[in-house]
């Protein structure tokens, strides 16, 4: 056989093995609740959940809770991208300023911000405030490292070529600093989106009045066990449709 | 003449020392918390670092806070050890079988990827309110990077090295002796270091979510009494206590990957 043809039939295996371990996980679970006996509780039928799910995605019950959810990580991602860029690209501007700040913001993302969520529930309330406050603050910070060491670190060749033939400040911002950040910044972006999600969902599990993550617990604390199952897969489904859309997004600016 | 020779050598001194900069802008930030603090905002929100500082001994002889924070560090401590060991033992498992990786990979890429928070109530449900659902919770956090690190630093070996031993006649477990293993080190530190970072989360998420014992009930009962003296004390003890565990892996991966680099 060809190194062709049995490259093929090994990716082909190995989708295979991918495809009968995610069943085999299905068939171990099914077999759990109706079988031996697991607790509903504990472990729902994945019959039941697959209808509850269906129920949810039908009656549209999720929209409000999706609606919080979303409208909370738009507005975090938002100030968070704006100020880290903004702030990101000033500091840029000079190797004191990044010496002085780069080693200072590096050192607050290492803390687990998380930590500070009974503050911010202390000072905004349960309400959807907290979880914006949250969700700005945890994904500032790798926006503006990244922001930092985008502008930062553009080859020194590159803006003196540019210098000597005559660019103004705009061409040179233009046509030399963004280009040479971009791929950068874009990483930036992409990972404090993600990180942002996270803190959402985690601040809306922990302490708030509304949202997917409320939802779960709600129904965590009701016993509903084949209803929580259904949510959480749809909140996974949301969370994996947003990553993916924003990977997607990053590769295309990237690419151009 | 001379006030303008001291500002000078002020600006000089900082010039040459990002360091006191930084340690100037921190002062500023505590001096405008103080300020806020003691004369706009009130007190039962937010209170002045002075005072903070000086309740610390007080948070520490509230009845249960330190059995509570040692408990939360036993959680950190166990979750952390057990994602090393399940990180290594999956990330070998998978890294070492070229056909193993290449059907497992993408699901502990997929597993990783999905936001583990959801089914935080999952975990209460089946561990408890006590220490083993944070420790579980831990470990889901901790473990994946371990294991996708253990998988790079497996997989990133140079086939030259590989090919060289294996025609000096090392037969399957002296090539993993000595030549995976030790190459493996510098990447394995590095995701024991994001593995740090992902128990800590874990934990700590799980703590706030629902506690007995740990930090967890006394930041909810200091949010709740409306005392955020103590509770700024304790979150600043808790954030000095992930300090000190990053540094302590991230030392530890300089000093383990240095080799590498010479």
């Amino acid at each position: 056989m060809s190194a062709r043809g049995r490259s093929m039939r090994n990716r082909l295996l190995s989708r295979a093995v991918q495809i009968a371990f995610l069943l085999g996980l299905i068939l171990l679970w099914y077999l759990a609740t109706t079988q031996w006996g697991v607790s509903q509780l504990l472990l729902p039928n994945p019959v039941a959940v697959y209808h509850e799910l269906m129920n949810v995605l039908s009656s549209g019950e999720f929209v409000p809770d999706l609606k919080v959810t979303l409208s909370e990580l738009a507005i975090a991602f938002g100030i968070s991208s704006v100020s880290g860029i903004a702030f990101g690209y000033l500091i840029s501007r000079s190797h004191y300023l990044i010496r002085v700040f780069e080693p200072l913001l590096a050192g607050i993302y290492s803390i687990p911000i998380i930590l500070f969520l009974p503050l911010y529930v202390l000072f905004l309330g349960l309400g959807p405030s907290s979880k914006i406050a949250l969700g700005a603050t945890i994904s500032f910070f790798p926006i503006v490292l990244n922001t930092i060491a985008g502008f930062g670190y553009v080859d020194a060749i590159f803006i003196i070529a540019a210098r000597s033939m005559g660019a103004s400040d705009y061409q040179m911002f233009r046509y030399v600093l963004v280009p040479a950040a971009l791929p950068v910044i874009l990483t930036g972006l992409r990972v404090g989106f993600t990180v942002a999600l996270l803190s959402i969902l985690g601040s809306e599990t922990i302490a708030s009045l509304a949202g997917l993550g409320h939802r779960i617990v709600q129904l965590a604390e009701g016993m509903e066990s084949a209803r929580m199952f259904a949510y959480i897969t749809f909140a996974v489904a949301i969370a994996a449709i947003l990553n993916t859309a924003v990977s997607t997004l990053e590769n295309r600016a990237r690419r151009r | 003449m001379r006030q303008r020779n001291h500002d000078q050598s002020v600006r000089a001194l900082l010039l040459r020392h990002p360091a006191y900069a930084r340690l100037g802008i921190i002062l500023v930030l505590l001096l405008c918390w103080e300020i806020a603090a003691r004369w706009w905002i009130d007190p039962m929100f937010l209170s002045p670092p002075s005072r903070v500082l000086g309740s610390l001994t007080d948070v520490v002889e509230t009845a249960g806070v330190p059995a509570a924070i040692g408990i939360t560090f036993f959680e950190l401590a166990v979750a952390f050890v057990l994602s090393v060991i399940f990180g290594l033992g999956i990330g070998l498992a998978i890294g070492l079988q070229r056909f193993v990786h290449r059907s497992f990979m993408p699901i502990v890429l997929l597993l990783y990827g999905t936001p583990q928070i959801t089914i935080l109530p999952l975990f209460i449900l089946y561990f408890g309110i006590g220490p083993p659902s944070k420790i579980a919770f831990g470990v889901t956090h901790g473990m994946f990077p371990i294991i996708v690190t253990v998988i790079a630093g497996v997989q990133n070996i140079k086939p030259i090295l590989m090919t060289a031993a294996r025609s000096m006649g090392a037969n399957k477990w002296q090539i993993f002796r000595w030549v995976i293993l030790p190459h493996m080190v510098p990447s394995f530190f590095a995701g024991m270091r994001l593995g740090m970072t992902g128990v800590l989360l874990g934990v700590l998420l799980a703590e706030l979510y629902v506690s007995s014992a740990g930090i967890g009930y006394f930041t909810t009962i200091f949010t709740q009494s409306f005392d955020p003296t103590k509770l700024l004390g304790l979150i600043s003890i808790l954030a000095a206590m992930a300090i000190v565990l990053n540094e302590l892996v991230r030392r530890a991966e300089v000093h383990y990957g240095r080799w590498r680099a010479e």
